[in-house]
């Protein structure tokens, strides 16, 4: 095997651990940067957007347009719950923490009530390419490019668009905001439906590929709880570097002693950076700046 | 003598519910009922009962952690776990007999307060505080579980235990008290309850003397605001970390009893839903006391064990349910709020805790 297959072969390794680091991630990542809650419920956010791509993909509606479907869905359930429950919570964020592990537990065992314990999926599309020796899944690569495209789209969002501006003055000191003019309650809502559907995206892309039960948000959702913790507060600065060095760990490890050695590798990372840089990635990129 | 009585004093105190002859005496009846209880009951049914028994421990180091000391420990069920297979293949390896089973149980209960030592170092001493406490801690239950759920395979064994993978460890000796003229092996009947409503009443009274001891007031103090009890001087990562530690140990005495209850052991008993349940009991209880989490632990078992007859599924919505009402609607716990009702009539000073 000559050089450049390897190369490939670590190239996609990594690329496929660094778009299921950041999609898994970026959902709870911008309601945490932006709200300061974390969001327990985000694997099940994750479940019902995987669920409702797969479903509609069986009544017929082409993948694309059913994974659209999924976000949506997702972000709809998420303004309901923010309305319903977490509005009530922002003077207690722990309490908030609570409260979404209260709903992890009911949509996970309501879907298991429901639906039954497992739905039957759809194929991966696109089928596979071969460099060298392996073939590889070419779906994967898509992922890789849509986890770009939504860090770039949220970048977008967040910097160019008037609801962008509106949710940082919102971030950065709320009742001055509020004095503004801005409707926080409703930047609230629509930042946390925001993230529930970015959580529904990455079920419904990730939908093709794996089995789908009740439980299948517990699957993202330690990598997504180590994505935030590495990267902090920010999703630019935070997210996506956080995603890229724990990528490295996670695909090395993994090719090394297999799937569950990259996430102890993970987890063993998350604790030391912790020690070192408690407020992680972002945290430490800002303060150089300032 | 003095030293004595000042130390008995402090079971009841600022950091409590329940002080005057009229608690104790209360407290009294509850003992004496509760020893009493088998002699109206068949074993079955107080087998059963030393069941919902053996959690309470990890309710209280739950109630300690994240109650008075207020950090979100969701790890709880990791220690459980730990100190649970630590108890299997301890035993497994070296039978029950001349009273091993209770130097395992110490042994077990060592090696879960170790790991929780381990980790506690990290997190405070790096100063991670709320939120990601929590989810530093879940994560390293979750990892726990998925790794202990991976080793089906014959490579996994320590010494004769083989650690079995998702199916779980059985067949480890339960506890076994050395008597002249035959071991009482202690299965889920009369004699394990009474063994085990020992070590509750011992727990809980140590951990009320604990709470209003200079140690708990600090800690207290560190729930309240950080910043002030280091500004007093305190170094408040070594009081978290301690805290930690004891809370880690009863939820390893939790995974220890339950393990030698069931003579079972298995990796879902650290998974997402089971690491919730501490988390709901302690939270619909009132984590801000010991004896509401005590009286919310053995409620909310009993309506879950009521509510499983009908299919654990729905068991455990009617959870989630719960917790997401209690944490909107009474905070502090149901059973605190109707314990402070009940109180109001009774106590003539109002003492001025929060």
């Amino acid at each position: 095997m000559d050089v450049g297959t390897l190369a490939f072969s670590a190239l996609y390794q990594f690329g496929d651990a660094f778009a299921f680091l950041v999609l898994s991630a970026c959902g709870l990542a911008v309601i945490f940067g932006m709200m300061g809650v974390i969001n327990l419920a985000h694997g099940e956010f994750i479940m019902c957007g995987a669920y409702v791509t797969v479903s509609a993909a069986h009544a017929g509606v082409p993948l694309p347009l059913a994974i659209l479907i999924g976000a949506l869905v997702s972000a709809a359930v998420g303004a309901l719950v923010e309305i319903l429950i977490i509005r009530h919570l922002y003077d207690r964020p722990l309490d908030t923490i609570v409260a979404t592990w209260g709903l992890s537990l009911i949509f996970t065992q309501g879907t298991l009530i429901l639906l039954g314990s497992t739905m039957a999926g759809v194929g991966t599309p696109f089928g596979s390419f071969t460099v060298g020796d392996y073939s590889y899944s070419l779906y994967r690569l898509v992922l890789c490019g849509m986890a770009v495209v939504v860090i770039a789209g949220l970048y977008a969002l967040f910097n160019w668009t008037r609801f962008g501006v509106m949710a940082r003055a919102t971030i950065q000191v709320p009742h001055m905001a509020a004095a503004l003019g801005i409707d926080t309650r409703l930047v609230y809502s629509l930042t946390f439906a925001l993230g529930a559907g970015l959580a529904g995206l990455a079920g419904g892309l990730y939908a093709p590929t794996m089995t789908l039960v009740p439980t299948m948000g517990t699957t993202f959702i330690m990598e997504a709880f180590v994505t935030v913790v590495v990267g902090g507060a920010d999703v630019f600065l935070g997210t996506a570097p956080a995603a890229a060095v724990l990528a490295v760990v996670k695909a090395t490890m993994t090719s090394w002693y297999g799937q569950l050695a990259g996430q102890i590798g993970l987890l063993m990372a998350v604790i030391i950076v912790i020690r070192v840089l408690p407020r992680g990635i972002s945290g430490f990129l800002l303060r150089e700046r300032a | 003598m003095n030293a004595l009585s000042r130390f008995f004093a402090r079971l009841e105190g600022p950091q409590t519910l329940g002080r005057g002859p009229g608690f104790w005496i209360g407290f009294l009846i509850v003992l004496a009922g509760a020893c009493a209880y088998p002699l109206f009951s068949d074993g079955y049914t107080v087998g059963n009962t030393v069941y919902f028994f053996t959690w309470i421990f990890m309710a209280l180091g739950l109630s300690l952690i994240w109650g008075y000391g207020g950090a979100l420990s969701f790890g709880q069920t990791a220690f459980f776990g730990i100190a649970g297979y630590a108890y299997g293949i301890l035993t497994i390896n070296f039978g029950a007999a001349y009273g091993f089973t209770f130097v395992a149980l110490l042994f077990a209960v060592a090696i879960a307060a170790l790991f929780a030592a381990l980790l506690g170092y990290f997190l405070f001493f790096g100063r991670i505080s709320g939120v990601f406490l929590g989810i530093v801690t879940l994560s390293v239950t979750l990892v726990l579980e998925r790794f202990m759920a991976q080793t089906a395979g014959p490579e996994w064994k320590i010494g004769a235990a083989r650690l079995n993978g998702f199916n779980g460890m059985s067949n480890m000796p339960p506890l076994t008290v050395p008597w002249p003229g035959g071991d009482i092996v202690l299965f889920p009947d009369v004699q394990l309850y009474y063994v085990v409503l020992g070590m509750l009443v011992l727990v809980y009274l140590g951990l009320r003397i604990l709470v209003n001891s200079p140690f708990g007031n600090v800690l207290v103090a560190i729930r309240e605001n950080p910043e002030r009890a280091e500004m007093l001087g305190y170094d408040i990562r070594k009081y978290q970390l301690g805290t930690f530690v004891i809370g880690a140990a009863l939820a390893g005495l939790s995974g220890v009893l339950y393990t030698s209850w069931g003579q079972y052991i298995t990796p879902s008993s650290m998974g997402m839903t089971a690491a919730a349940l501490p988390i709901v009991w302690v939270a619909v209880g009132g984590r801000s006391d010991l004896t509401t989490t005590l009286v919310g632990t053995i409620t909310v078992l009993a309506v879950f064990q009521a509510l499983t007859i009908h299919g654990s599924q729905y068991a455990l919505v009617v959870m989630g349910i719960m917790l997401v009402l209690t944490v909107l609607l009474a905070p502090r716990g149901l059973i605190y709020a109707l314990a402070r009702l009940i109180a109001r009539p009774f106590s003539k000073r109002q003492p001025g805790d929060a």
